[in-house]
């Protein structure tokens, strides 16, 4: 069985911070649309100072990598994206422990992170929100670990994610700053979906740049 | 020192020291600390919360010898981040209250006060939201009021009159509050329990009103004595 370690899990929290830095603008003027503009600013500077705290600090197995992540995210990022995000990094963090993660932890992670942002949150499925990438996200993840390699329960995830930000374009917000425009909210998508289907194919492309160790099961 | 302290987060520097302020005036042995805005963090107007601020003030008050830390927020991101705080620092010992910001600091402020565990003052701010409904509307429910008198001397009753300028304001309103917790009694004010901070102003009671006082318990006798006198000495106040 092959399993991801605290080296996917580094160029993971990398490849965040390479891909939210390249779409920062195009996050800020999804967020200018429906939000206060600043999503894709507050992200950058989360996943930049996560990544250089991570490029500092000796964390081998992928929960204290992404623990340390979160934590780097709680007090960075600000707003709600920053309680949301950290809380989402945290509770995937407890739950992928000190271990090496096979494809049925990779997907009991989403899950948690799903779990922590709408506890946090309190939003659900269709309130256009970072759930609607997360929910699908976590439910694709679990359909494809049963017979999947980790490459394919990421992938899974990643496009449900993908899909899943593109549906909340005609959809009006029932949670956060985009709820108050009401019906000037359709045609827009949510920049906190968008940001999260990023995250997700990241998680994907950091699969690609390390070498999966293999082995028996 | 009173062993649960309080930590009040609130999207604006000067929101959360205005807060502590008020709610320090009535409980002087309690650890209160702001915890507002984003004073030198990257936003330009300062306003957000800090999860960094809030940390590092939750710690300090278990520093300064807090047993129980409750947090008290105002909205949206605020009460996120102290959420977000209390499970980053895994301590059951950290309480987020779900409760207005000013009452409930107010209300969970004159409870620490007395000495009170952390779960009482999570109570306390939280049945806080309550306390400002209208008072006499139609409202069918009647609040446990003070006893009947059965004629059988149980409960001990005086009237006095305001004499401070300001009247049964904040200050001397927790000034009642805390005598009540100093005796083995129970004890109304013009019909409303006299532990209750929010529900004595609630009263509006002003210069030359009159203040009927009942209590039961053993030290009934006593604790009517001790707020008899307090009211006629004005609270110290001109």
């Amino acid at each position: 069985m092959q399993q991801l370690d605290g080296g996917w899990a580094r160029a993971w929290i990398r490849e965040c911070a390479r891909v939210i830095a390249e779409q920062r603008v195009a996050l800020m003027e999804l967020d200018r649309a429906i939000g206060d503009g600043d999503h894709g600013e507050n992200l950058d500077r989360g996943f930049s100072a996560a990544a250089a705290r991570l490029a500092e600090f000796p964390a081998d197995s992928p929960g204290e990598v992404l623990r340390l992540t979160a934590a780097t995210l709680m007090s960075t990022v600000g707003g709600a994206a920053g309680p949301l995000y950290g809380t989402a990094f945290l509770r995937a963090a407890r739950t992928a422990g000190d271990d090496d993660l096979d494809p049925g932890r990779l997907a009991a992670m989403l899950q948690a992170a799903v779990e922590g942002i709408t506890t946090r949150g309190r939003a659900r499925a269709g309130d256009k929100t970072m759930v609607d990438a997360w929910a699908p996200a976590a439910q694709a993840a679990r359909r494809a670990a049963g017979e999947g390699t980790v490459q394919e329960v990421l992938q899974a995830a990643a496009t449900a994610a993908a899909e899943g930000a593109r549906a909340t374009e005609p959809w009006v917000a029932r949670k956060g700053r985009a709820s108050y425009l009401g019906e000037r909210a359709r045609g827009h998508r949510d920049p906190g979906a968008q940001s999260s289907a990023l995250l997700l194919q990241a998680a994907v492309s950091a699969v690609h740049q390390v070498t999966v160790s293999e082995q028996e099961s | 020192m009173a062993p649960t302290a309080l930590v009040l987060v609130a999207h604006s520097t000067l929101l959360a020291q205005g807060c502590a302020q008020v709610a320090a005036q009535m409980a002087p042995d309690v650890v209160i600390l702001p915890a507002g805005g984003l004073a030198g963090a990257h936003d330009d107007d300062g306003l957000g919360t800090s999860y960094d601020l809030v940390e590092r003030q939750v710690r300090q008050a278990f520093r300064d010898g807090a047993v129980h830390v409750v947090l008290i927020t105002d909205l949206g991101s605020a009460t996120l981040t102290a959420q977000s705080v209390a499970e980053m620092l895994d301590d059951d010992r950290i309480l987020v209250a779900d409760a207005p910001f000013v009452e409930g600091a107010v209300a969970a402020a004159v409870t620490a006060q007395g000495g009170a565990n952390g779960g009482q003052v999570l109570a306390a701010a939280e049945e806080a939201a309550g306390s400002f409904r209208p008072p006499r509307s139609a409202a069918p429910e009647v609040p446990p009021g003070p006893p009947q008198d059965q004629g059988d001397g149980q409960v001990v009753r005086r009237t006095v009159e305001l004499r401070n300028r300001h009247g049964l304001h904040a200050r001397p309103a927790a000034m009642v509050a805390r005598r009540v917790g100093e005796f083995d009694a129970r004890v109304w004010v013009n019909g409303v329990d006299a532990t209750s901070v929010l529900a004595l102003m609630g009263l509006g009671l002003t210069r030359g009103a009159r203040v009927e006082l009942q209590a039961t318990g053993p030290h009934a006798a006593q604790v009517i004595e001790m707020i008899s006198a307090d009211v006629e000495a004005g609270f110290g106040e001109e």
